[in-house]
């Protein structure tokens, strides 16, 4: 069940390099500290799921963000009732997301197209609206199910005193929080992109695309799509539940916006700025939108002036002037700028810029090998006047 | 008894600002094929146009007191309104009714901006993927958006009602209850007439008028109109325009009611979106009964004799009330076959 | 951020020429923790104190965001002995030499919190972990002051909320490195409470129209207690969604309930859609048992009262601080931030630029950075001159205790930012309470 077509092995190496590597190739780029790193795992994970509905069928759930949220509940509930271990965190996180998953995909997936986009839109916001105020004995609405001192904690009590201070979550010792976190969250992502890849390539998968480019014909030949379209969903429902497990086990706190259609939308967009349908886009989708949020978003008018201190001063005050309003507090101006320039000029996202740079090269190595590098499960697929 | 009309009432105006904005958003979205998320901008830009408009009349001169300073420490500001200065009486009449004028900068502006995004961004997304269309608008969202907040921070910003519009009408009385039953804002009053008249506005033009018959006729078969030689384009161009007019114009009208601020588009989007789908897609009428519908089904679940029973209903009635109709209607209230079904 | 690290990074840029993707100051990361007493993330060693400012800057509180950090970079500038002092000079007792803190130069680090419990703890990890803030502040929401206050317990950041209002952030979700200067909903009942039975009478009857959230719960439950207490009737209470925008449905219900007064539990964008609309349905120009129907809104915020407009006038409220006082502190520091920025500061600004003072006053009394110690300076500490009188922060629940402020819509403004007027000063005596009613934990200083 390892074995794999050689382009998808080397498709993975590199992934995995470049993820484990992340702490020293984002360290010049003001990103490597354990709270994101953790963060650029966990979205990627996330992305990566959702690209297994919404890349492989085109069904575009706009309420994935439901299921990233009773992750994050599970795992809190977990670490009170039970223990601080991550992987039973995680393990609850799948069933609940699983079990919310299929419940919501079953009645979604009887309406196709925007129908089933607005349906499980209505049920996240539904989850939303109902966690932040009566559920809140459950969730703790606006302030966050946290952990307490006083927690049962049943497993983690029979073996250790109860101590002064709150616990972290903690894999046989290893503290959850650090860069330790970020590496368990890490490879919890190979994990999950390796199956992705399987997925991808397996005739099920062949069996999604299929829908994607006609799902009526599919069900001419005398195909039920149904159980496909759910177990896809449900996979993908389950992907964004480890996603909601691992932000709390890295960062023990969950909040009820984290369902709020802004964060599903979030995820949308990450998906497609990145690339839709291929499986690395996802990711570098989600790893840019993370970046500005947390990085472009700090940069205030003193750190400014010192970048630009070279220029001249009054030259140095209007470039000063000009750019704080794209950073700091400006920093959804560039942000929203920067979609409408990515699928402007890069229609199929991101990656669809990397496709272009890497035809180019080997157009001047070697003019016959182009046909390769566009392989179909990237090609743009050819759209109708309703599109997809 | 009273309490339901009253209820009804709310409903029917909550339901006439859905109405208007999933009206101007079906135009684009459900007829045109556009997953267009500025929509919602483009209704918080009409509101700020009558912000706007507002403080234009009311730019004051500022004279710098030469003796007297601020608590703060600061010279002390004398201010006077020009309009005032200019006009006198006039100017304070002006002043006093901004918000229903400021239609008249509203619908110029947004048919300027309504064509200059479709002839610029929109046009290029016709046969793009719907996920394109998704991030394109969303970006230019947040763009409007980040421009509106530059101008006028983040504060809400009030609009007064004009004086004879201040206050509640008895409307109880006039049908002959007793005083007091029955009162509602004048204001909330002309805004359902208001946007009735705008719903009406729109199906007449497009059924009366020859443009209308023709961009009719492009919706349902857009390669046959082309092939006759009529310049369809041109007329989705001027189609977007109008939907922009509308989204704004229910944006000028609703700002006293609701104080805008720059994330006002953002707060409607979701809804507006769930009004459409729930109309049906492609259909103008559906997306107005969904409107009304919501409206009024959100007011009754608001009322305490319901809330008692089922605690919280009225924070996720709207989206209850769409998945059941989305599951009995598979096409919504009065939507088309094959509309972005697949 | 330390200038140090500062300059490092700006002859990288130069020397990289790859100017927009470096971050200034790419802090190491210390993870020492407890090694030794005296060793603590984040010890600038010697180099220079960096304060992290989280506060939000998008979204719809960005304005009031933008307010607390310009009185953060005044406070700075003061710290460092920049400008006219402010209220360094008011300050009783005070430590603070205008040399910065300890003698160490003091810089400061930015984020933004968004409004949202997850943007703002990521923030304010960002600015631990990697820029060496020693200690986070600001915010303008009880949600995301106790989501970041858990954090900074964590982290052994010490944390002082900006702009929160819940009982719990001091109360059952309190924390040992958190601490709060602003008042909280029990103080605002008990203050208001006097007052509403002295303007309104004994015999009311009120109505509560309650945001839906944690915040709401805590200010409802507080403002119905003080007011039962002076013998009011409470008719109803009514949850209603956070973000409903308009609230006709919850509205109309209460013109022919029976109750007189009106209780507004809302805050922000809710409380000027909600107090806007109530008065456009005649609220005010009704009568409900042979009474004037009353509206009180139990927070105000000068930056909502600009929001409502007209409507808030007239209508009684408290508010922590208010820039037309005139004590000693509250003028200097009107006059160093109008002098700064042309405009009087908000609330929220007074919060945050006496905290930071604060905070470095008791680095001095400590005689160390080392948290568990300066939290120790703070706890129990007693000090005036600040704005709001004699004032503690009281070592049972980090709550800051002080007078309280009553204030109303005011009738005639004399410029856009006098919209306030004091209506009394509501002694610290009456609006205490004792630490225990509210549960919670402090939690360790060693963590």
């Amino acid at each position: 069940m390892f074995s794999m077509p050689k382009k998808d092995a080397i498709t993975f190496a590199l992934f995995a390099i470049v993820v484990l590597s992340m702490p020293i190739w984002l360290s010049p780029f003001g990103a490597s500290y354990p709270g994101l790193l953790q963060k650029f795992a966990i979205y990627a994970l996330l992305a990566v799921g959702y690209n297994i509905l919404f890349g492989l069928t085109g069904y575009l759930s706009f309420g994935h963000a439901a299921f990233l949220g009773v992750g994050s509940y599970a795992a809190v509930w977990s670490f009170k009732l039970l223990s601080m271990n991550p992987i039973l965190a995680i393990a609850f996180a799948m069933v609940f997301s699983g079990i919310f998953a299929l419940a919501i995909g079953y009645v979604s997936l009887r309406r196709s197209g925007i129908y089933f986009s607005i349906l499980t839109l209505a049920f996240a916001q539904m989850s939303y609206k109902l966690a932040y105020s009566v559920l809140s004995p459950i969730t703790h609405g606006e302030n966050g199910l946290q952990l307490t001192l006083q927690d049962p904690r049943v497993i983690d009590l029979m073996f250790m005193e109860r101590g002064v201070s709150l616990p972290t979550s903690s894999l046989f010792g290893i503290p959850m929080n650090g860069y330790e976190g970020f590496y368990f969250c890490a490879v919890i992502l190979l994990i999950g992109f390796f199956i992705a890849q399987k997925i991808t390539s397996s005739p099920f998968g062949m069996m999604l695309k299929g829908i994607k480019s006609n799902e009526d014909r599919m069900n001419y030949t005398g195909f039920n799509t149904k159980p496909y379209m759910l177990t896809a969903f449900v996979i993908s429902g389950i992907y964004a539940g480890i996603a909601g497990g691992l932000l709390s086990v890295t960062d023990p706190l969950a909040g009820a916006e984290r369902m709020q259609w802004t964060a599903s939308g979030e995820l949308v967009l990450m998906t497609i700025l990145g690339g839709v349908g291929t499986l690395i886009g996802p990711v570098i989708g989600a790893w840019i939108i993370k970046y500005f949020e947390n990085i472009f978003s700090a940069w205030n008018e003193s750190i400014l002036h010192n970048v630009f201190a070279f220029l001249p001063d009054n030259v140095e005050g209007i470039v000063v002037l000009i750019s704080s309003k794209f950073v700091g507090e400006g920093w959804h101006l560039t942000l929203g700028l920067m979609f409408v320039l990515v699928v402007v000029f890069l229609p199929g996202g991101i990656m669809e810029g990397v496709r272009r740079i890497a035809s180019w090269f080997s157009r001047r190595k070697d003019p016959t090998k182009d046909q390769e590098v566009t392989d179909p499960e990237n090609m743009p697929k050819p759209s109708s006047k309703k599109g997809e | 008894m009273d309490a339901v009309i009253l209820q009804v009432l709310n409903g029917l105006d909550k339901g006439g600002a859905y109405a208007l904005i999933a009206l101007g958003l079906t135009l684009v979205f459900g007829t045109l094929g556009v997953v267009n998320f500025a929509h919602g901008a483009l209704f918080m830009i009409g509101a700020f146009c009558a912000v706007t408009f507002r403080k234009i009349l009311t730019l004051e001169q500022v004279v710098l007191s030469e003796t007297e300073l601020s608590p703060w420490g600061t010279p002390l500001e004398i201010r006077t309104p020009f309009a005032q200065q200019w006009f006198g009486d006039f100017g304070n009449v002006l002043i006093d009714y901004s918000v229903p004028l400021s239609i008249l900068l509203a619908i110029p502006v947004m048919l300027l901006i309504g064509i200059v995004m479709e002839r610029g961004l929109i046009k290029h997304f016709y046969k793009r993927p719907h996920a394109e269309q998704i991030l394109v608008t969303f970006g230019l969202a947040i763009v409007l958006q980040e421009i509106v907040k530059a101008f006028f921070g983040a504060n809400p910003n009030p609009q007064p009602i004009p004086q004879v519009f201040l206050g509640a009408a008895d409307l109880g009385a006039m049908v002959g209850m007793a005083e007091h039953v029955i009162t509602y804002p004048k204001w909330r009053l002309v805004y359902l007439f208001f946007s009735l008249g705008v719903v009406a506005a729109v199906f007449a033009f497009l059924r009366f008028t020859t443009f209308g018959m023709v961009v009719r006729a492009g919706m349902s078969d857009r390669e046959t109109v082309s092939m006759l030689g009529i310049n369809i384009d041109k007329r989705f161009t001027i189609m977007f325009g109008i939907a922009a007019i509308v989204a704004g114009v229910a944006g000028v009208m609703y700002t006293p009611i609701l104080p805008p601020d720059y994330t006002l588009g953002m707060d409607f989007l979701v809804l507006t979106f769930i009004v459409v789908v729930v109309g049906g897609m492609g259909s103008l009428p559906g997306a107005v009964l969904a409107g009304f519908t919501l409206g009024v089904v959100q007011s009754l679940a608001s009322m305490t004799q319901v809330k008692d029973i089922i605690p919280g209903i009225d924070q996720i009635i709207i989206y209850l009330v769409a998945v059941v109709i989305l599951l009995v209607r598979p096409r919504g209230l009065l939507g088309k076959r094959g509309v972005m079904e697949n | 951020m330390s200038d140090q690290k500062k300059n490092i990074s700006r002859r990288k840029v130069i020397k990289t020429g790859a100017a927009g993707l470096v971050t200034a100051g790419v802090a190491p990361m210390v993870f020492t923790k407890g090694a030794w007493a005296q060793e603590f993330r984040n010890d600038p060693k010697g180099g220079d104190v960096v304060l992290g400012f989280n506060v939000p800057q998008t979204g719809p509180y960005s304005d009031e965001g933008a307010d607390e950090l310009r009185a953060y970079t005044l406070a700075v500038k003061h710290l460092n002995g920049e400008g006219d002092g402010g209220m360094l000079n008011t300050m009783q007792p005070s430590n603070l030499k205008g040399n910065g803190i300890l003698g160490q130069k003091v810089t400061y680090v930015t984020g933004d919190t968004q409004t949202k419990s997850d943007a703002a703890r990521d923030s304010a990890r960002r600015m631990i972990e990697r820029d060496g803030a020693l200690i986070i502040t600001g915010g303008s929401s009880s949600g995301v002051a106790v989501a970041v206050q858990a954090l900074c317990q964590e982290m052994g950041t010490i944390f002082m909320a900006g702009l929160t209002h819940s009982n719990d952030t001091t109360g059952k979700d309190k924390k040992r490195y958190g601490f709060r200067h602003f008042f909280n909903a029990y103080m605002s009942g008990a203050a208001l409470a006097p007052v509403l039975s002295a303007e309104y009478g004994n015999e009311r009857v009120a109505y509560h129209l309650t945001a839906d959230y944690n915040w709401g719960w805590t200010q409802q439950e507080s403002i119905q207690n003080a007011t039962e207490a002076l013998g009011w009737k409470t008719e109803k209470n009514v949850l209603t969604p956070v973000g409903a925008g308009d609230f006709s449905q919850y509205i109309t219900p209460i013109l022919n309930s029976g109750a007189d007064v009106v209780v507004l539990n809302h805050y922000g964008k809710d409380m000027v859609n909600s107090l806007t609309q109530a008065i456009q349905f005649g609220l005010r120009d009704r009568q409900a048992n042979g009474k004037n129907i009353e509206i009180v809104v139990p927070l105000f915020s000068r930056l909502m009262a600009q929001g409502a407009g007209e409507n808030i006038k007239g209508i009684l409220g408290t508010s922590n601080w208010n820039w037309s006082l005139e004590n000693a502190g509250s003028a200097a520091f009107v006059k160093s931030f109008g002098a700064e920025y042309g405009f009087p500061p908000s609330q929220a600004a007074h919060t945050c630029y006496v905290q930071t003072l604060l905070y470095a006053d008791a680095c001095e009394r400590a005689g160390t950075l080392y948290p568990p110690e300066v939290i120790k300076a703070l706890e129990g500490h007693t000090f005036d001159g600040m704005g709001n009188g004699p004032t503690e922060y009281r070592a049972e629940d980090h709550q800051c205790f002080k007078d309280v402020l009553v204030v109303r819509g005011n009738q005639n403004p004399t410029s856009q930012f006098d919209l306030l007027e004091v209506v009394q000063e509501v002694p610290r005596s009456q609006v205490e309470y004792d630490a225990s009613i509210f549960g919670g934990e402090l939690g360790p200083y060693e963590v």
